[in-house]
C-alpha cells in the first residue's frame, strides 16, 4: 500500500517511517493537496475518513512545527499518518477542507492553539479561545499557566505580584 | 420579527457582514432573526452556544460556538509524567471516563511496548462496556427528557446508579475512576465484583425492555424523531462523524470490530446499523448497543481468568510494596518510577478506540523525556458537532433540540 503512494509521488513524499507498526509519510507542504486528493480518490486506497489534524511544536528544534494528518480507509481498513514540517514565525499550509470537509474544525483548533495558518480555509476563526485573545497557548514558548509555590525564599517576590484590592 | 415588547439588541450591518459566510444574506437584510441559544440552556447538554438564524420557527442556519469548557487539558498533559496524565483524561468525556483512560493507556502501552495480562484485558472490556451502558443511559435519559418523556430520565439514572456503585467498588470513585494504568489495572478486581455485575445484569434487561416499550413504538416519539436531522453516509464520512451517528446513516464501522484492541476480538457481538440517518435511527442504534454491551459483559465475565492484573515489566509498572522489603532492584525501580517516571523512546503513536460517542483517538509524541512532548486527543463529540449544520437545514427549533440530543455530545469532550 505504501509503495503505491511513494511510487506515485517520488519527489513529494519521503518515508515511510515505521514505528510500532504505524506508517508515517512526510509530505512536501506545496504538494499536500495533490497527495491528499490522490489518497482519497484512488480506488485501491480510498482514504475517505480524516480522523484528525493536529500539530506538534518541536521548539527549539528546527523545523519547528509538524502537522499530522491521521487517515483511515473504511473500505480497506488502512491506517496512515501524513506529516508536514513547517518552520518560521508565521507558518502556513494549504487547507485540506477541499478534500475532507471534516478538517474544518480541526484546522481551526490548530490555528487557535498553535498558530499555524491554513490557506483557503472557509472559516478561519478561533474556536476555543475568545476572539480577542492574543497568542497561541499550546506553543512551547508560551507561558505556563500555573501558580508558583510561595516558599520562604521567594515569599516577598510573589507577595509583591499578587493583585490585592485597593483600600 | 416581534417589535412590541422586548429589548432586541440591534446588530450593526458591519457586525453582520463579518458573519457573512456563516449566516445567510437574509439576516443582513433583516428578514431573519439572529437568536442565541446561549451557553446556559437546559437542552444543549452543557455549555454549548448555538447562533441560530431563524425565519419564524424554522432554522435557516445554525453555527455552534464552542470553547466554554476549554480547560487546556492537552497543555497540562505536557507538564505531567505519563502516569500523572491519566486523571486528566477522565475529565474530558466525563460521562465515559474509563473510555478515555483506556484510549490513553493503550497509546502509552503501544509506545512503551508493554504487554497486558489477559485478566487485565478482560477486566478492561467489562468496565468499558459498563461505562458504555452508563453513558448511553445518560444520553437516553437526557434526550428523552428534552423531548418531554420525563420518566425515562429518572429510570435511566436509577440504573446508572448501580453502575456507579460498581465503579466505586472497583476504583473508589464513582465517576473519575482513573482505574487503568499502563500495563493493566491500578489494583485487582475486588471480591464481590462478579456478584455485583451479575446482579446488575440480571435486572438490567428488564429495564432496557421498559425503555424500548416506552419509546420505540411511541407515536409521539416517532413523530418527533423520524425524518428529523438526516445526514447521509457520504456527508457523515466526509465530516469525520463516527460512532452511532455514523452507523445510523448506514456505514458499518465499529473500531472494536475493525481494529480490535484489548482482546475485543475474542468476544461475539453484533453492530447495530440503520440506513435512514435520522434521529430515530441514531436512537435505535444506541439502544441496541445496550443489548450488545450486555452480551459482551456476559462473555467476558464467564471467561475472566485468574492471574496477574498488571504487567511484570518493572521499567513501567511500580513493584508491589512487599517486594521493596527484600529486593534492591525493586527499590530502585520504585524510586525511579515515582520520582522521575518512565521514559519512552522517541517516537509517536496514534491509537483509536470506540468510545460511546465514536472514535476516540489518542496521539502521543514522545521526545525521550518522562513527560510527553505532545498529547492530542481526537474526541468524537468535536467532529460530530462540526457536522451538525448539515442536519439542521430548515428544521424547527424544537427539532434542533432533538438533533443535539441525538448526536450525543459531551461538552468536555468537545472542548477539552
Amino acid at each position: 500500500m505504501i509503495d503505491l503512494i511513494t511510487s506515485q509521488f517520488p519527489d513529494a513524499i519521503s518515508g515511510p517511517i515505521e514505528f510500532r507498526g504505524e506508517q508515517t509519510l512526510v509530505v512536501q507542504p506545496d504538494r499536500l493537496i495533490e497527495v491528499c486528493t490522490f489518497l482519497r480518490d484512488d480506488p485501491r486506497l480510498r482514504f475517505d475518513l480524516l480522523s484528525d489534524v493536529s500539530a506538534v511544536d518541536h521548539f527549539p528544534a528546527s523545523p519547528r512545527f509538524a502537522v499530522n494528518y491521521h487517515l483511515y480507509s473504511l473500505e480497506n481498513n488502512y491506517q496512515l499518518r501524513l506529516k508536514v514540517w513547517l518552520d518560521g514565525e508565521q507558518p502556513h499550509i494549504a487547507s485540506v477542507t477541499s478534500v475532507w470537509p471534516g478538517a474544518n474544525w480541526h484546522e481551526r483548533e490548530v490555528w487557535d492553539l498553535m498558530g499555524i495558518k491554513f490557506d483557503g480555509h472557509p472559516d478561519p476563526r478561533r474556536i476555543f479561545l475568545p476572539e480577542d485573545y492574543l497568542g497561541h497557548p499550546l506553543r512551547k514558548d508560551s507561558a505556563q499557566f500555573y501558580e508558583e509555590p510561595q516558599f520562604t525564599h521567594n515569599f516577598d517576590l510573589i507577595e509583591s505580584q499578587k493583585p490585592y484590592a485597593k483600600e | 420579527m416581534s417589535t412590541n415588547q422586548t429589548q432586541v439588541m440591534e446588530l450593526t450591518v458591519d457586525d453582520l457582514k463579518e458573519m457573512r459566510g456563516l449566516v445567510s444574506d437574509r439576516a443582513i437584510a433583516g428578514e431573519t432573526v439572529l437568536l442565541n441559544m446561549g451557553p446556559q440552556h437546559p437542552s444543549t447538554h452543557g455549555v454549548l452556544r448555538l447562533l441560530l438564524e431563524i425565519d419564524g420557527e424554522n432554522v435557516v442556519s445554525c453555527v455552534p460556538d464552542v470553547g466554554f469548557l476549554h480547560t487546556g487539558i492537552e497543555k497540562s498533559c505536557e507538564d505531567q509524567t505519563y502516569m500523572k496524565v491519566i486523571p486528566l483524561t477522565d475529565r474530558m468525556d466525563y460521562l465515559a471516563p474509563l473510555s478515555n483512560n483506556l484510549g490513553y493507556v493503550l497509546a502509552v502501552e503501544k509506545l512503551m511496548e508493554v504487554d497486558v495480562p489477559l485478566r487485565a484485558q478482560y477486566a478492561r472490556v467489562i468496565l468499558c462496556e459498563l461505562t458504555r451502558i452508563a453513558s448511553h443511559l445518560v444520553w437516553l435519559g437526557t434526550h428523552a427528557m428534552d423531548l418531554a418523556a420525563m420518566s425515562v430520565f429518572l429510570y435511566c439514572f436509577r440504573e446508572r446508579e448501580k453502575i456507579l456503585d460498581i465503579l466505586e467498588m472497583v476504583s473508589g470513585q464513582r465517576m473519575m475512576s482513573s482505574y487503568f494504568r499502563p500495563g493493566g489495572l491500578w489494583r485487582d478486581l475486588p471480591t464481590g465484583f462478579e456478584e455485583a455485575v451479575r446482579a446488575f445484569m440480571d435486572h438490567f434487561p428488564l429495564e432496557v425492555k421498559e425503555y424500548e416499550g416506552l419509546l420505540k413504538k411511541n407515536p409521539l416519539w416517532i413523530d418527533r424523531t423520524k425524518g428529523v436531522g438526516v445526514i447521509t453516509a457520504e456527508q457523515a464520512v466526509a465530516w469525520g462523524v463516527t460512532g452511532s451517528s455514523l452507523r445510523g446513516s448506514g456505514v458499518n464501522w465499529d473500531i472494536r470490530k475493525a481494529i480490535p484492541y484489548s482482546s475485543y476480538d475474542q468476544f461475539e457481538f453484533d453492530v447495530p446499523l440503520r440506513t435512514e440517518g435520522d434521529v430515530y435511527a441514531r436512537f435505535w442504534c444506541r439502544v441496541q448497543e445496550l443489548w450488545q454491551s450486555l452480551r459482551i459483559i456476559d462473555q467476558a465475565l464467564k471467561k475472566l481468568p485468574k492471574g496477574p492484573f498488571i504487567s511484570n515489566n518493572r521499567k513501567v509498572v511500580p513493584p508491589p510494596k512487599e517486594e521493596l522489603a527484600y529486593s534492591m532492584e525493586s527499590l530502585i525501580h520504585h524510586f525511579k518510577l515515582w520520582t522521575e517516571g518512565f521514559t519512552p523512546p522517541v517516537g509517536e503513536v496514534y491509537v483509536r478506540i470506540e468510545s460511546p460517542r465514536g472514535e476516540f483517538g489518542c496521539y502521543l509524541s514522545s521526545d525521550g523525556s518522562p513527560k510527553p512532548r505532545r498529547v492530542h486527543f481526537r474526541t468524537p463529540s468535536f467532529a460530530n458537532l462540526s457536522a451538525m449544520h448539515l442536519m439542521t437545514k430548515g428544521v424547527f427549533i424544537a427539532d434542533l433540540v432533538a438533533i443535539i440530543g441525538s448526536i450525543d455530545i459531551v461538552l468536555g469532550d468537545v472542548d477539552r
